[in-house]
């Protein structure tokens, strides 16, 4: 059943994408898509089924030399059975999602070779690889993974392929990506030097040690467990989009709005939370790490929250909306409180896919425009849609009933969050918690702004586009009803395993001891022995508790007030605040800084290494060593016209065998 | 088979004589059956070269399937393979078919172009299995003719140029090897390298002097293995090539038509690494020790620099040129590294290069057949019209940046660990080049493949052929299988560099104890 679940979603992506010409189009589709709901079923199946104790599906051999085996296999704990869960249902929703959205596209011509096959064949590639990648038992396989969604990554944000846009913000997101795996791979050499195995259980066993161990590494010595963990969680920052390697998240929107919502907001932007959980064991281990950790994760909550406030654009709301949710994913698992991260990396899957599917539905119903400004008062025209957009505002601003455990998905995820934050040890705790508090207050403000200027007032910009704007069909309205369900539903049914009293989360997670033994014991996620966020977090005074809620209701009063009240309002706004709002709308300038700093002195120094280097220096040196010889080399070039470069070339062979065989007697008299 | 070795050496030469002797004329006819007899006799090298793999005992660490015979002025002509060698054997007789078939379009003297590459392969397969010294040298230099012919008649604009470089960097780094060899026979007084007999010491065995001495008012350290460990190492850093003799590789390539830059990126390179792993880390141990930080740094100052120059040049095969120095730099490091996963690492990159930078090639072939320019940007949105290709040029510019999944990424992961068990400092400068691969390779394609395509001149170009698709066929699918299974490389080659490994770890154990101290605990 494992290996069903893996290698389904490559079948998919391989009849979709060689067989489709004799099985027909339509067939193909099917195929890919009922193979991705089989691997659905089945992992709901283990998800429901999973006893917590973990166990290891061996494939094959892969890489083997020496003391370095990574093998082919398929590692099931409850990280993985959350994660299979979450890949693979979003992925089956996106498919059948994917029949409607992308039936007709102006990006391409009719009586071309279709594009349709191809496009699913992406999706199931890219199902496969994050598969791989959760179920990985080893940090060689995870990388497989972890640069198999970057190449699914790639070839769908660029699936448009005509726009010089598109292809230009696929070659970003892979490299930055790279940037990131660059760090990766030394981390998994770092370990490797360190436990001499790349296996997560046998890293695992000598986690507590590599806390003790030195390792020398560049200019000096670093110890082990921060070094390692430090490398990995760079690697993190690439895949998920963090602060200082995000820019290529918003960028990615250039892709097919189905492709934004299954790979760069519900799955694969969320493997380096992934990441950072499966490493737990490692990670206890090191403290500073954890505070860089918590302090990237809340100052890119923060960062993305004040680029959201400004964009215009639907989809890149939602691209900023899903950098800062998973910010604060990290900082949950920077202090320590990893079920909580994994909690909200699992509402947020149903919220955020809901939200850019019926973005993606909305931008179908307006012909491509994806400019806020342009919309207004489609409440009327797209109820469900309306509808759906509204449960996943709901669920990803956090609306619920305060101090009890009744809200939508966000509600309580996100609570759990900021409490772990505010129970959390080390310095950057409290600042991580004041940073989400405010970005809780930003991130209500800039999905109701979304709202109220989607769906509110009345219809902007092009007439005709409002004129023909209608519902979409069943198969897009249908994967929204059932994202909305667990949009809803989510935070409730799952608290208790997430975020309940220890029992309850050690059992989840598979930890061999109950209660307060479950300290120090390996379980798929590690609380190391003075890890105590956990009961810290549940004894968080009313103030922490409700503060969540405070900051949502107060962005939800100012959006309304601002966009629904006084309209007039943002635009004097942005006209008397010009330096911070051109800030905000340029990102921080985060583009043009890399570009100056980065991009073209890059281009500059390779320019340079040619022409100096090159051809200068090296040529030029071999030039001038080479003088004597010229006026005979230039005889030679003369007159080496095809027919006699065969003499010449006879004349070197008698010249090597003389030389040689002189040589060798020679030598050999002696 | 006793000379098995013997008859995939030399079954290429003898089709070139057939070629040279019986077939006469310009015509259509016998330009076409130039080229089937060449492919034939590829293609049977190929399948008899199986054989060898086929009977190749890969827990055997010595040499197999070995040969010996009197041959001119009292040397022996000695034949054999061990893992190091044999993969080379194979990723040279199964290329030649492919190239064989890459010029399928070449008009001008088909026949005299077919047996330089016949006799070119036979060289080649020559230096992988030679036992013995002189006989070594005369494949090593000889190879060098095949290849200045192809460069200098078949190549382009500038191709005397081209060859005449090419021609004097490598010449100029074999006279040192040359000398190195004759006081090597000196001190030895047998040129054989190994499986010599009972009686007889050969090269591999022999310990050369490391006592300190002074030459020139310069205080040698490692003494004799040192000079000699230079003498060998200018000589194959050219052949790599190493930074900075490299500027030779991107001029050859250039003016070289497809079939001679496939061949000469795929195997003529691996001979330098080939002759790393023969002579100077067996032979000379203490040199390379002493040597070592200089190739780490050559190596990682390689990857860096080439990479970036790769990331500007206007000129495809220029890219992929650069390139092609680059990943050498991995191999170098690898082998220097002088740890399992190091020099498997290298030996895999060596492999898998040979694959995927012959694959890049072709791929510029396949449009410079079409369009007649190598410039990129008179390319552009090519993949409108040209799906197929557009997946194939993908998919080996994703090996070539080294993805998991496929055979780039086994050799670029194993070298880099190897060394960072080493020298952190290096690992960390030559890992960039992971990200630097991955932006000459984007930005190329997408300068070529990607956009709507608006040149007038290219609104006609077509899809690849029946043809190209099988030649390419088999290039995608031992990329994809050596990914995913690269036991099938490691299996091979593990006896044969442990052998070397614990030899190496002996020999500096017995010569610099403070040395070898730090070498016990490798991985």
């Amino acid at each position: 059943m494992e290996s069903i679940i893996l290698f389904a979603p490559l079948a998919g992506s391989l009849v979709a994408g060689f067989l489709w010409k004799p099985l027909g189009e339509r067939a193909a589709k099917w195929i890919s898509t009922g193979l991705v709901i089989l691997a659905c079923f089945f992992s709901w199946i283990i998800f429901f089924g999973f006893d917590g104790t973990a166990y290891t599906v061996e494939i094959a051999r892969w890489i083997d030399s020496g003391s370095m085996m990574g093998d082919w296999a398929i590692r099931i704990d409850r990280l993985t059975a959350i994660m299979l869960v979450v890949i693979t249902s979003v992925s089956a929703l996106v498919h059948v999602y994917s029949f409607g959205y992308m039936a007709h596209d102006e990006n391409f011509r009719e009586g071309e070779e279709s594009y349709r096959p191809r496009f699913f064949s992406f999706l199931s590639l890219f199902t496969f690889a994050m598969l791989t990648l959760v179920t990985a038992d080893n940090l060689v396989q995870l990388f497989f993974g972890w640069e198999g969604v970057g190449l699914a990554s790639y070839l769908l944000i660029g699936f448009y392929f005509r726009k010089p846009s598109a292809g230009a913000a696929a070659m970003k997101a892979f490299i930055i990506n790279r940037i990131g795996d660059f760090a990766f791979l030394l981390g998994i050499f770092a370990l490797f030097f360190l436990t001499d195995s790349v296996q997560f259980d046998t890293i695992f066993e000598q986690a507590a040690e590599l806390g003790e161990t030195q390792i020398g590494f560049l200019w000096t010595d670093w110890n082990a467990a921060n070094l390692a963990a430090f490398l990995l969680f760079v690697g993190a920052m690439g895949k998920s989009a963090q602060l200082l390697l995000h820019t290529w998240l918003p960028d990615a929107m250039e892709g097919p709005t189905p492709v934004s919502a299954l790979i760069h907001a519900a799955t694969m932007v969320t493997a380096g939370v992934f990441l950072i959980c499966r490493m737990s064991p490692v990670m206890e281990y090191a403290p500073e790490t954890m505070g860089f950790v918590t302090f990237i994760g809340a100052t890119t909550a923060f960062f993305a929250a004040t680029v959201g406030l400004v964009q215009t654009d639907i989809k890149r709301v939602i691209a900023y909306s899903t950098c800062s949710q998973l910010g604060y994913m990290f900082v949950a698992a920077g202090v320590g409180m990893y079920p909580a991260a994994m909690f909200h990396l699992f509402t947020h899957a149903f919220f955020k896919a809901l939200l850019f599917l019926g973005a993606g539905s909305v931008i179908t119903a307006m012909h491509h425009e994806q400019d806020m400004m342009n919309y207004g008062g489609l409440r009327k025209k797209l109820p469900y849609t309306f509808w759906a957009m509204m449960i996943g505002t709901l669920a990803i601003t956090g609306v619920g009933i305060p101090l009890t455990h009744i809200g939508f998905a966000g509600f309580l995820s996100k609570d759990a969050i900021i409490e772990s934050a505010w129970a959390g040890g080390g310095a950057m705790a409290p600042y991580a918690f004041w940073m989400l508090v405010i970005a809780a207050a930003m991130t209500s403000f800039y999905s109701w702004r979304l709202m109220f200027l989607t769906f509110w007032g009345s219809p902007r910009g092009d007439r005709r586009r409002h004129d023909h704007a209608h519902e979409s069909p069943a198969v897009m309205t249908v994967p929204l009803a059932v994202l909305a369900v667990g949009a809803i539903l989510a935070g409730m049914l799952w608290y208790g395993p997430f975020f309940g009293d220890h029992d309850q989360v050690a059992a989840f997670f598979g930890m061999p001891h109950q209660g307060a033994e479950a300290h120090g014991q390996i379980g798929s996620v590690f609380f190391g022995p003075e890890n105590t966020v956990l009961a810290d977090a549940h004894a968080a005074p009313v103030w922490v508790r409700v503060s969540p809620f405070v900051a949502m209701a107060a962005g939800l009063v100012l959006a309304w007030q601002m966009y629904l009240r006084r309209p007039d309002l943002p635009g004097r706004l942005a006209r008397n605040q010009a330096p911070l709002y051109r800030f905000l709308l340029n990102k921080w300038y985060f583009d043009e800084l890399y570009e100056h700093a980065v991009v073209r002195p890059t281009m500059k120094f390779g320019r340079f290494l040619w022409n100096r280097g090159d051809r200068t220096v090296i040529d030029g040196t071999v030039r001038g060593v080479a003088t004597a010889f010229i006026p005979y080399l230039a005889r030679l070039a003369g007159r080496a016209q095809s027919g006699y470069i065969f003499h010449y070339a006879f004349a070197m062979v008698l010249g090597i065998a003389v030389l040689l065989t002189w040589l060798v007697l020679a030598g050999g008299a002696e | 088979m006793d000379n098995l070795l013997s008859i995939v050496t030399f079954m290429p030469t003898l089709a070139a004589l057939i070629l040279a002797v019986f077939l006469r004329g310009n015509d259509e006819a016998s330009q076409r059956n130039a080229k089937w007899v060449a492919l034939i006799a590829t293609t049977v090298t190929f399948l008899l070269s199986l054989f060898i793999l086929a009977g190749f005992d890969t827990s055997e660490t010595g040499f197999q399937f070995v040969e010996e015979r009197d041959w001119v002025f009292g040397m022996k002509y000695r034949m054999g393979v061990d893992g190091i060698s044999v993969l080379f054997v194979i990723l040279n007789t199964a290329l030649m078919p492919l190239v064989i078939l890459s010029c399928w379009n070449v008009k001008d003297r088909t026949k005299e172009y077919m047996i330089a590459f016949l006799v070119l392969e036979s060289l080649m397969t020559g230096v992988f299995c030679a036992l013995d010294m002189v006989l070594f040298y005369v494949f090593y230099e000889g190879s060098l003719i095949p290849m200045f012919l192809i460069i200098g008649i078949w190549g382009g604009d500038r191709r005397v140029y081209a060859a005449f470089k090419f021609f004097l960097y490598t010449f100029f780094g074999s006279v040192f090897m040359l000398v190195g060899m004759v006081a090597m026979y000196i001190e030895v007084g047998t040129t054989c390298i190994g499986a010599c007999g009972p009686e007889t010491v050969g090269l591999l065995q022999h310990e050369f002097a490391t006592g300190t001495f002074d030459i020139l008012g310069v205080h040698v350290i490692g003494g004799m293995q040192t000079l000699l460990w230079l003498a060998f190492f200018i000589s194959f850093a050219v052949k790599m090539p190493m930074w900075p003799v490299h500027t030779w590789l991107p001029d050859a390539h250039v003016q070289a038509p497809t079939g001679g830059s496939i061949v000469l990126a795929a195997v003529l390179l691996k001979l330098g690494g080939y002759g790393f792993l023969r002579f100077s880390l067996p032979m000379f141990p203490v040199g390379t020790k002493l040597m070592e930080p200089l190739v780490f740094w050559i190596s990682a100052i390689a990857i860096v620099y080439t990479s970036l120059v790769a990331l500007v040049q206007k000129d495809m095969k220029k890219v992929i040129a650069y390139s092609s120095v680059a990943h050498m730099g991995y191999a170098t490091m690898g082998i220097f590294a002088a740890n399992k996963q190091g020099v498997d690492g290298a030996i895999f990159q060596m492999l898998s290069h040979g694959f995927i930078s012959g694959a890049l090639f072709l791929c510029v072939g396949v449009v410079y057949d079409r369009m007649h320019t190598r410039e990129i940007s008179a390319y552009g949105g090519l993949i409108n019209r040209m799906p197929a290709f557009a997946l194939v040029f993908m998919f080996f510019t994703m090996a070539n940046a080294g993805l998991p999944g496929t055979s780039g990424f086994v050799g670029e992961f194993l070298t880099l660990m190897g060394i960072f068990l080493d020298n952190t400092w290096v690992a960390f400068v030559a890992s960039t080049g992971l990200i630097l691969s991955a932006a000459y390779g984007l930005w190329l394609y997408r300068r070529v493949m990607l956009g709507d395509l608006i040149k007038e001149s290219l609104k006609t170009i077509g899809d690849m052929n029946l043809r190209e698709k099988a030649v390419f066929a088999p290039l995608v699918a031992i990329t994809l299988v050596l990914g995913v299974y690269p036991a099938l490389v490691t299996d091979v080659i593990g006896a044969s560099v442990d052998a070397l490994l614990a030899d190496n770890d002996a020999a500096l154990a017995e010569f610099m104890p403070e040395l070898a101290l730090a070498e016990t605990d490798s991985h």
